[in-house]
């Protein structure tokens, strides 16, 4: 036991004798959190919008003023025909483009029906679906001023938007940088420390310790596993009073499910460096090999549930998804354990093999 | 004057010599390192192409859950039209409030419908009735996507009810009608969107990682103290250092554009050379900013540490993921420094609008800058003498 001891010492000395890393380890988690909390948005604003009028009339200013005093659309452009539009496009100086056809105030009066044309930038999907509907809703909204404001007929719809009223991206993504931001600090703490000892030629000398397999590997974790922690705790501390986001259910319970994740993702760093034998390797496996994979199988930006079916089988290897099912049901939902004791079980079980293997492979090594 | 020309022409050999013989070494270290290669020469391909079909804003397949509690014809035609729009997948009945708010926090729903005693007497003697649409707003953007189906879907059976019954004859209700059009992607194919970007994630990713970690290697374990005691100068090392990357990076540029157009079916309305020359710039902001790492950290821990920093940075600032247009200002600004930004928008640009030399004019200058102060800085900061 005091070998164990000294050995955990020993790598607590290892990290913080190098200052540098120590600084980024505590500080990078948290300027992360603090700029992409505040950047990163999936709301569509400033939309730059092109108006192409062919009829400049009453109608078609009002309707003009109407889009442009949206927040949603800025920055007019005024193009002169239809031509100019590709031009536009092109340059990125315009996301849609309206034509008014000619003579448009006086088909609506004489028809009762005008014509006008919506092109949106279709290289961006996502924008341009969005714009579009805006775009349809503020006429209706125009045609329906200028009718009067009839009684409400027909069947109403009365939604009401759960958990989230305000519909604000933070409480979205902080949850999800949470999981990206210790999915990556842990797996790639660990993978370095072990290879590390590979490289130097080191963990020979541990391995003819008196030190078992398991106490190694043990050895590695808690150090970490506390230097996670801490993160944690920023990160969470931030998250509450930086951004505001609720905690509904148990704070305890997050903090509990938070330290299990860490435990899974350190795991993940062993068992990649065990597997490999260069600090390279190690790391391109768990920066390049986990950086894309945790940001869009994870459910952080893109709903797994609109996946194609096999990438959603797949997504289920991904602990970040787990963990973010999680943990926005404690802080969004205010969920007790019941609900998501699943889940938890799946962390545990995926923490468990990852162990296993490592410690196997440990084994193997020494014989 | 002869000899002089001579002399400089022979100088410029011998460097050129040099600079061929640290190529080859590097070469022969990346090739011989036998567990790296399927790192760097297969799971960027894999990750394109398993990844590009993830990034779908598409809210498809909802959970939905109903409550019927007036179960009258007109509430069960109601139910059918949110059941068979093919948007919902019913996963679940019930009739009391409680059970409806377990089934949105146990994630079996993310749309309740909840349609009141007596929906159907008073559609049909006051012309109106409300129904409830409780949503899992968790994720706010999806739960707008998913308010409007539901208006979609309530309009139609509006409509085919005859609700509002007709305003009265004679009176001619303005219509404008609305043609919508997508241009360059009419069909709206969010693969086409995505393969370009994740490209350029993934060229950055293997081109930072493998110089950032490069210099620092022969630092830790002592090969740069016996290459700094040979004549060969700083601009030849350097260079020697830097070519294999620029050459692999447009290597993997190149098997990535082959997976786009033969996999994906992404249209090429520009030019490839276009592409290249943009790349060519773009790599080497890529590895000037690798290599100042390598050259100001000690270890390839700290190294790592500090690329993977900048990683996250600019692939979650990019707008490869998340629109520019919708960070606030002062993040906007800040994008404008990001390289990965601007050979994403480039990539996009030139690939999907045919955009030429003209249009990215502003972004290709700003990434000749970048890598004009990213080389000068990583030269000046590598010293033939160790600390």
């Amino acid at each position: 036991m005091t070998s164990f001891r000294a050995f955990v010492l020993k790598e607590f000395y290892h990290i913080f004798r190098d200052r540098r890393t120590a600084v980024i380890l505590f500080g990078m988690p948290v300027l992360q959190l603090l700029l992409f909390g505040f950047a990163i948005r999936n709301e569509i604003s400033e939309v730059k919008l092109g108006i192409c009028d062919l009829s400049h009339d009453h109608v078609t200013r009002a309707i003009t003023g109407k889009l442009l005093s949206t927040a949603t659309f800025v920055a007019r452009i005024n193009l002169q025909s239809p031509l100019e539009i590709g031009p536009a496009f092109a340059s990125g100086e315009i996301n849609e483009a309206v034509v008014f056809e000619p003579g448009f105030a006086a088909r609506l009066q004489r028809d009762g029906a005008a014509d006008m044309q919506v092109i949106t930038d279709g290289s961006d999907p996502n924008v341009s679906r969005i714009v579009n509907g805006y775009t349809a809703s503020v006429i209706q909204d125009y045609l329906r001023e200028q009718s009067g404001d009839a009684p409400p007929a027909g069947v109403v719809a009365v939604p009401v938007m759960l958990f989230n009223p305000e519909l604000r991206s933070v409480y979205l993504f902080v949850p999800g940088l949470m999981a990206l931001i210790l999915m990556l600090v842990s797996a790639l703490m660990t993978s370095i420390s072990i290879t590390r000892e590979k490289e130097s030629g080191t963990m020979e000398v541990l391995l003819v310790s008196s030190l078992r397999p398991a106490e190694i590997i043990l050895g590695k974790v808690v150090p970490y596993m506390l230097l996670a922690f801490i993160n944690v705790l920023t990160i969470l501390a931030l998250a509450f009073l930086v951004f505001g986001v609720p905690c509904r259910g148990s704070v305890v319970l997050l903090i509990l499910e938070s330290l299990l994740f860490i435990v899974t993702a350190l795991s993940l760093g062993i068992f990649i460096s065990t597997i490999t034998d260069s600090q390279q390797a190690a790391m391109m496996i768990s920066l390049g090999g986990l950086l894309l994979p945790t940001i869009l199988l994870s459910g952080f930006i893109f709903p797994v549930a609109s996946m194609p079916l096999p990438l959603q089988v797949f997504s289920n290897i991904i602990p970040a998804k787990w963990y973010l099912i999680i943990v926005r049901a404690i802080m969004l939902k205010g969920a007790g354990f019941s609900y998501f004791w699943q889940e938890t079980l799946v962390l545990v079980f995926m923490t468990v093999i990852l162990m296993t293997a490592s410690v196997r492979k440990f084994s193997e090594r020494l014989q | 004057m002869n000899g002089f020309s001579n002399s400089i022409a022979e100088n410029v050999r011998r460097s050129i010599n040099i600079i061929l013989v640290i190529l080859q070494k590097e070469f022969l270290q990346i090739f011989r390192n036998r567990g790296m290669l399927p790192i760097i020469f297969i799971m960027p391909f894999i990750q394109l192409l398993i990844l590009s079909n993830a990034a779908t804003f598409d809210v498809k397949n909802v959970p939905f859950h109903l409550q019927d509690l007036d179960r009258s014809s007109l509430s069960a035609k109601l139910a059918e039209r949110f059941t068979g729009s093919g948007y919902f997948m019913l996963t679940g009945e019930s009739f009391t409030g409680d059970q409806a708010i377990r089934e949105l926090v146990a994630r079996r729903a993310d749309l309740v419908l909840v349609i009141p005693r007596d929906f159907e007497r008073d559609l049909m003697t006051s012309g109106s009735a409300a129904v409830q649409l409780l949503i899992n707003a968790e994720d706010g953007f999806s739960a707008g996507v998913i308010q409007g189906y539901t208006g979609q879907i309530i309009a139609d059976f509006n409509r085919e009810h005859q609700f509002p019954p007709q305003v009265a004859a004679g009176t001619v209700v303005p219509e404008i009608r609305i043609k919508s059009s997508a241009w360059y992607n009419p069909e709206l194919n969010y693969t086409h969107y995505m393969v370009p970007g994740i490209l350029v994630i993934l060229v950055t990713l293997i081109g930072l990682f493998l110089s950032g970690m490069n210099v620092v290697r022969e630092k830790e374990i002592g090969t740069i103290d016996q290459i700094n005691v040979t004549p060969v100068k700083r601009y030849q090392f350097i260079t020697g250092k830097l070519l294999p990357f620029w050459i692999i990076g447009l290597g993997e540029l190149t098997l990535g554009l082959l997976i786009a157009r033969l996999v994906f079916h992404v249209p090429m309305l520009g030019s490839y050379w276009l592409i290249y020359l943009v790349a060519s710039v773009y790599l080497l902001v890529v590895l000037g900013m690798g290599l100042l790492i390598s050259t100001v950290t000690e270890t390839q821990q700290q190294a790592m540490f500090i690329a993977w920093f900048f990683m996250v940075i600019f692939t979650l600032m990019s707008g490869l993921f998340t629109a520019i247009e919708s960070m606030p200002h002062w993040a906007q600004t800040l994008t404008l420094f990001n390289p990965v930004r601007h050979f994403v928008d480039i990539m996009r640009r030139v690939m999907l609008k045919g955009s030429g030399l003209a249009d990215i004019a502003r972004p290709l200058l700003i990434l000749l800058a970048c890598a004009a102060v990213m080389l000068a800085l990583a030269v000046n900061r590598y010293r033939k003498v160790s600390a």
